[in-house]
């Protein structure tokens, strides 16, 4: 036993070292108040303090020292004494000592109280046994990955808030399969409403977890060893499981203050005055989840804390303006992948609220914003896409300068301009973890001339808490940047300083066939020598690969070099779906197919168990097929006369056809036929972007051709060609390009127009973005392809002869290639080996990809990680 | 006494444990691209190759979707380190230590691999 007499220098106690104690410590530090006092901090845990909001990331990887707060430097550059591991077990006021459970005894002149919370239990039965845990600490994390490795293959999560869905995550995670139970009628209670609850339960459900609302646990169930077997419900049913995980809520840990006569509230939390001190002994203070606030409240999250960590420090200090009188309880995380974010009055419950309400259960989407009848923005609720948040959360207490409706519509539904972080006023807070407005971080990059988001997260601390202002942070910097005169950099990645366009003609002037010499030669000064990254070793490829025969590349994208660049779909010539797995679209031009070759679509899916659906692109979709299943498909693909509808590549899709002429009374025009000629005079051609076109018979448009790249619409004496057109996320509708064409003038006309794209467009640019971009836009457009202003019309057409002269089928040439075909197997070394990871269920007939068996065995911990590492 | 003409090709491994696991010969890697390998207990392995001919492996499990996919990314250099792209949703992981690049919470395990 030791006992620690006062000295001379005035002594700080800190009892508990979590995160606010920790924040707390460097508020200290930063007044200057280390230096004048001495100051000991008492640990319950072994760890010195680590980020607790992030604890779940343990489970993907982050080592518990990569989640600690506290730099052993800090602790001793300021003569901070740290004692683990040993908890606070009495406090004596009047001799104003700490006693430990070791017997160490500490005198204090200043007591400060940051104990956190205990989760809370409920009193049922069995909530003891054997294979029950709660989750607040590194230790229990670990104390649960143990037991889920070796005991259990199944896990309930008692309580469906933030913290239970995200325990209830991390079990899925560690291969479980997971329930929730939670007692309220939907999930995230507290922060949700019934809307919101229903978007969130669908994509829960969605992920494979099993979830119960509105139902109690009434016992836990034990078997003959005494371990968890599983649990009662209050509505009677059971749930077999072999752990529980108690996540419903937390209470202060107020213990210690009770037992030493300090004012507590009538449901926990040390009673404080607006500067942290207790309202009972002017010598203790309490902050973070442990102390009951001025405002009647007790705030279980950590920009709270923080705050009351700053006052309290201040207070010490001698700052008399310093006052915690609350906070906002906005959070955003994402929950097994989900975006969750409530911020303000989510629930409406001031005075005169209006609610703008926007929601797709289907798609999992639900946003509210809570308006005063002044228009003034109070707090709203996002879930399944939080993006607006950070700016949403800062416009609080004003009246946002756009209408509400339009903060909450979908992109694409009419919603004008997505209101950006420049609206907001310079005191606006981007970052409520550390308090920090935009005018502070507009500072950072003007005054202290950060350059780069995690310049202005290191200078302001913005951004380093939950990080959910990151994006608003990005945009903001990004803007003050460009205001400031730093020159925007066009270059197409890290590695290129030039654009598309650009890298597009030194390739074609130098004929450059390497991708390797391009980036040596012309690469930023970095990245030389260097492997490039995923961004340009595509789109150099698809450049390399439309211009091979002119530059004398090989035309074939898995030879040598070329294999290396492609995105994985263009490796394996198929489309890779969630699963690993694979899908298989042949080309059926046009969408005509003779019944023959549906029989052959039939048989072939049949015999593979492939999943079978008719495209958005009038063709044939087949799924499921393993990478080692690939060649021995398009094998009778190929040998029935097949090719492929290169879906996996950005270049031609489909050219889709109404039925024409040939049988439709209004038709005026042989539409099938055309779309057949063009979608073979096409494909293949590797471009910016997928390419799609359509060929219409008559005005009436049955092929939807104004929604195409390019579109072709009869007329009585010839076609019209349309172009720019696009479905998906942004419709845009064709604009005329020229009328009345022969068959060979529209052909002309078409040459030219794709290979002025190829040659112009960004990455990634269809021919709709395109066409609004380039200066002059569509007039310029026509005035290069159809009046040849710029003189290169001959050279376009003859770049779409050398094209069409030199197509080969790339299946067809890959399956007379032992060495390619090589690489298509699961397992180098075990080439009959399917993946494991691969499976599938039953559905409508059909199958589906078997998607809990893609969490099994799903673990990033560190063990994993220690073994047989690189790095140690 | 004849002499044996040394043949055998250059293999690479993986270190499992304290024991050294033999994927695949070296040719079997083509610069910039990966391939997978199976493990005697169950897991996956995806082994690179750079364009220096230096050798990584990590696991092969995109951890955000948990298929086996991460052998069919696309690597690059970032910051003068290798990583390889999910070819899924496109998350990038630095090869040498399995961290994601994109998201600091998450992790995967990084292979010590050596040609022999
Ligand atoms: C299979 C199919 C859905 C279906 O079952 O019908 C489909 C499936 C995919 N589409 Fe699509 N799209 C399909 C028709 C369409 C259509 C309809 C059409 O072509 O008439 C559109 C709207 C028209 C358009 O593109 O303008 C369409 C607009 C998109 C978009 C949005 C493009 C845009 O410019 O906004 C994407 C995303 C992208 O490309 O970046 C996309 C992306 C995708 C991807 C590639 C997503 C992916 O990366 O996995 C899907 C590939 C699945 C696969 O493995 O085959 N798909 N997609 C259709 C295949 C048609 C075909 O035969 O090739
Ligand atoms: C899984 C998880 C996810 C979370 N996510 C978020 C989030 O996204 N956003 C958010 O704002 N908040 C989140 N929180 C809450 C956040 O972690 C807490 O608000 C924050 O940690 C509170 O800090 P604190 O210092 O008051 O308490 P704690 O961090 O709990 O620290 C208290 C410390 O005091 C110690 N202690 C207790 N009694 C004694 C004693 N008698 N003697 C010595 N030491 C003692 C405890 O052992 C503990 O180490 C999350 C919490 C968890 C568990
Ligand atoms: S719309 Fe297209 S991209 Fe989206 S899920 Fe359907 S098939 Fe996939
Ligand atoms: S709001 Fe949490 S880090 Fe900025």
């Amino acid at each position: 036993m030791s006992t620690d007499t006062r000295a001379d220098t005035p002594t700080i106690v800190l009892v508990g070292h979590g995160m606010v104690g920790q924040r707390f410590l460097e508020a200290l530090a930063e007044r200057g108040l280390t230096a004048t006092h001495r100051v000991v901090v008492l640990g319950e845990e072994s760890r010195p303090a680590y980020d607790r909001v992030q604890l779940t990331s343990y489970f993907s990887g982050r080592t518990p020292e990569e989640l600690s707060l506290t730099d052993p430097r800090f602790l001793a550059d300021h003569g901070i004494e740290l004692h683990l591991g040993d908890p606070a077990e009495t406090i004596d006021r009047e001799r104003r000592t700490v006693t430990t459970r070791s017997g160490r005894v500490v005198g204090y002149d200043t007591l400060v109280l940051a104990t956190g919370s205990v989760p809370f239990v409920p009193p049922v039965p069995g909530k003891d046994a054997t294979g029950c845990f709660v989750y607040r600490t590194v230790d229990d994390l670990l104390a649960i990955e143990e037991y889920a490795r070796t005991r259990a293959g199944t896990g309930a999560v008692v309580g469906g808030g933030l913290l239970g869905l995200e325990a209830a995550g991390a079990l899925k995670g560690l291969g479980l399969r997971t329930h929730i139970v939670e007692f309220a009628p939907r999930l995230m209670p507290a922060q949700v409403d019934e809307g919101g609850g229903a978007a969130l339960l669908r994509t829960v459900e969605g992920m494979g977890l099993a979830v119960h609302t509105g139902a109690g646990t009434q016992e836990i169930l034990t078997g003959a060893d005494g371990a968890v077997r599983g649990m009662r419900l209050s509505d009677g049913s059971e749930i077999a499981t072999d752990m529980v995980v108690f996540s419903a809520g937390v209470r202060p840990r107020d213990q210690l203050a009770r037992a030493c006569g300090l004012q507590v509230g009538e449901r926990g939390g040390i009673a404080v005055d607006a500067r942290c001190r207790t309202v009972t002994d002017p010598r203790v203070f309490a902050i973070g989840e442990c102390a009951l606030a001025v405002d009647g409240r007790v705030y279980g999250l950590v920009a709270p804390g923080y705050e009351q960590a700053e006052t309290a420090a201040a207070a010490l200090a001698g700052d008399a303006a310093a006052a915690f009188t609350g906070a906002d309880l906005s959070t955003k995380l994402k929950l097994l992948g989900v975006d969750v974010a409530s911020f303000g009055d989510a629930h409406g419950t001031g005075e005169d609220c209006l609610e703008v309400v926007c929601s797709d259960s289907r798609a999992g989407l639900y946003k509210k914003l809570v308006v005063g009848r002044d228009g003034t923005l109070r707090g709203g609720i996002l879930v399944g896409d939080a993006e607006a948040y950070g700016t949403l959360r800062a416009l609080i207490g004003t009246v946002p300068p756009v209408a509400p409706e339009s903060l909450v519509l979908p992109a694409g539904a009419g919603a004008p301009a997505q209101l950006g972080p420049a609206a907001l006023p310079d005191d606006a807070v981007i970052c409520s973890c550390h308090n920090v407005t935009k005018g502070t971080i507009r500072g950072a990059v003007t005054e202290h001339r950060c350059t780069s988001v995690p310049e202005v997260k290191k200078c302001t601390r913005a951004g380093t808490g939950c990080g959910s202002c990151v994006r608003a942070l990005t945009q903001l910097v990004d803007a003050e940047l460009a205001a400031s005169g730093v020159e925007a950099d066009t270059g197409l990645c890290g590695c290129f300083p030039q654009t598309r366009q650009e890298l597009y003609e030194i390739v074609l002037a130098l004929r450059l066939t390497s991708y390797q010499e391009l980036l040596d030669r012309y690469g930023r000064e970095e990245a030389r020598g260097g492997d490039g990254c995923e961004v340009c070793k595509p789109a150099v490829a698809s450049i390399i690969a439309s211009l091979a025969p002119v530059i004398g590349a090989s035309g074939y994208v898995l030879d040598d070099e070329q294999a290396a660049l492609q995105d994985t779909n263009d490796h394996f010539l198929a489309n890779l779906q969630k699963n690993g797995s694979y899908s298989v679209v042949p080309r059926i031009p046009g969408g005509e197919i003779a019944p023959e070759k549906l029989i052959v679509l039939g048989e072939i899916a049949r015999d593979f168990g492939l999943y079978t659906k008719i495209t958005g692109g009038q063709r044939i979709d087949m799924f499921g097929a393993r990478v080692e299943q690939l060649p021995l498909i398009w094998a009778r693909l190929v040998d029935a006369g097949f090719e492929s509808g290169h879906a996996y590549g950005k270049s031609l899709r489909t050219v889709k056809s109404c039925v024409g002429s040939a049988w439709c009374r209004y038709g005026v025009q042989d539409s099938v036929r055309m779309a057949i000629d063009l979608e073979l005079r096409y494909r293949g051609l590797r471009s910016p972007h997928k390419l799609k076109a359509a060929v219409s018979g008559c005005a009436r448009e049955c092929a939807e051709a104004r929604s195409k790249d390019f579109g072709v619409i009869a007329t009585a004496s010839g076609w019209n060609l349309y172009a720019g057109g696009n479905g998906g996320a942004t419709p845009r509708h064709a604009d005329l390009l020229a009328q009345d064409l022969s068959d060979a003038e529209l052909v002309r006309l078409i040459d030219r127009f794709l290979m002025f794209y190829l040659r112009t467009a960004d990455r990634l640019e269809r021919t709709s973005a395109w066409l609004e971009r380039i200066p002059g836009g569509l007039d310029h457009v026509r005035d290069v392809v159809v009046h040849d202003s710029l003189g290169i019309c001959d050279e376009l057409e003859s770049l779409m002869a050398a094209h069409v002269s030199h197509y080969r089928d790339e299946w067809a040439q890959t399956l007379k290639d032992p060495e390619k075909l090589a690489r298509f197997v699961s397992f180098v070394n075990a080439p009959g080996t399917p993946d494991p990871v691969v499976g599938f269920v039953p559905e409508r007939d059909q199958m589906k990809p078997d998607l809990p068996l893609l969490s099994i065995g799903l673990r990033r911990s560190e063990d994993d990680v220690l073994e047989g590492s690189a790095q140690r | 006494m004849t002499l044996a003409v040394e043949t055998t090709q250059a293999t690479v491994q993986l270190r499992l444990g304290d024991e050294w696991f033999t994927v695949c010969g070296l040719g079997s890697l083509l610069p910039g691209r990966g391939v997978a390998a199976l493990l005697p207990d169950g897991r996956q392995a995806a082994v690179f190759r750079d364009r220096a001919g230096r050798l990584y492996a990590l696991d092969n499990r995109d951890p955000f979707t948990g298929a086996a996919v991460l052998s069919r990314g696309l690597t690059g250099t970032h910051r003068g380190r290798p990583f390889v792209a999910s070819p899924l949703l496109k998350q990038r992981f630095d090869l040498i230590s399995g961290q994601c690049l994109d998201d600091q919470t998450v992790r995967v395990t990084a292979y010590q691999v050596r040609v022999a």
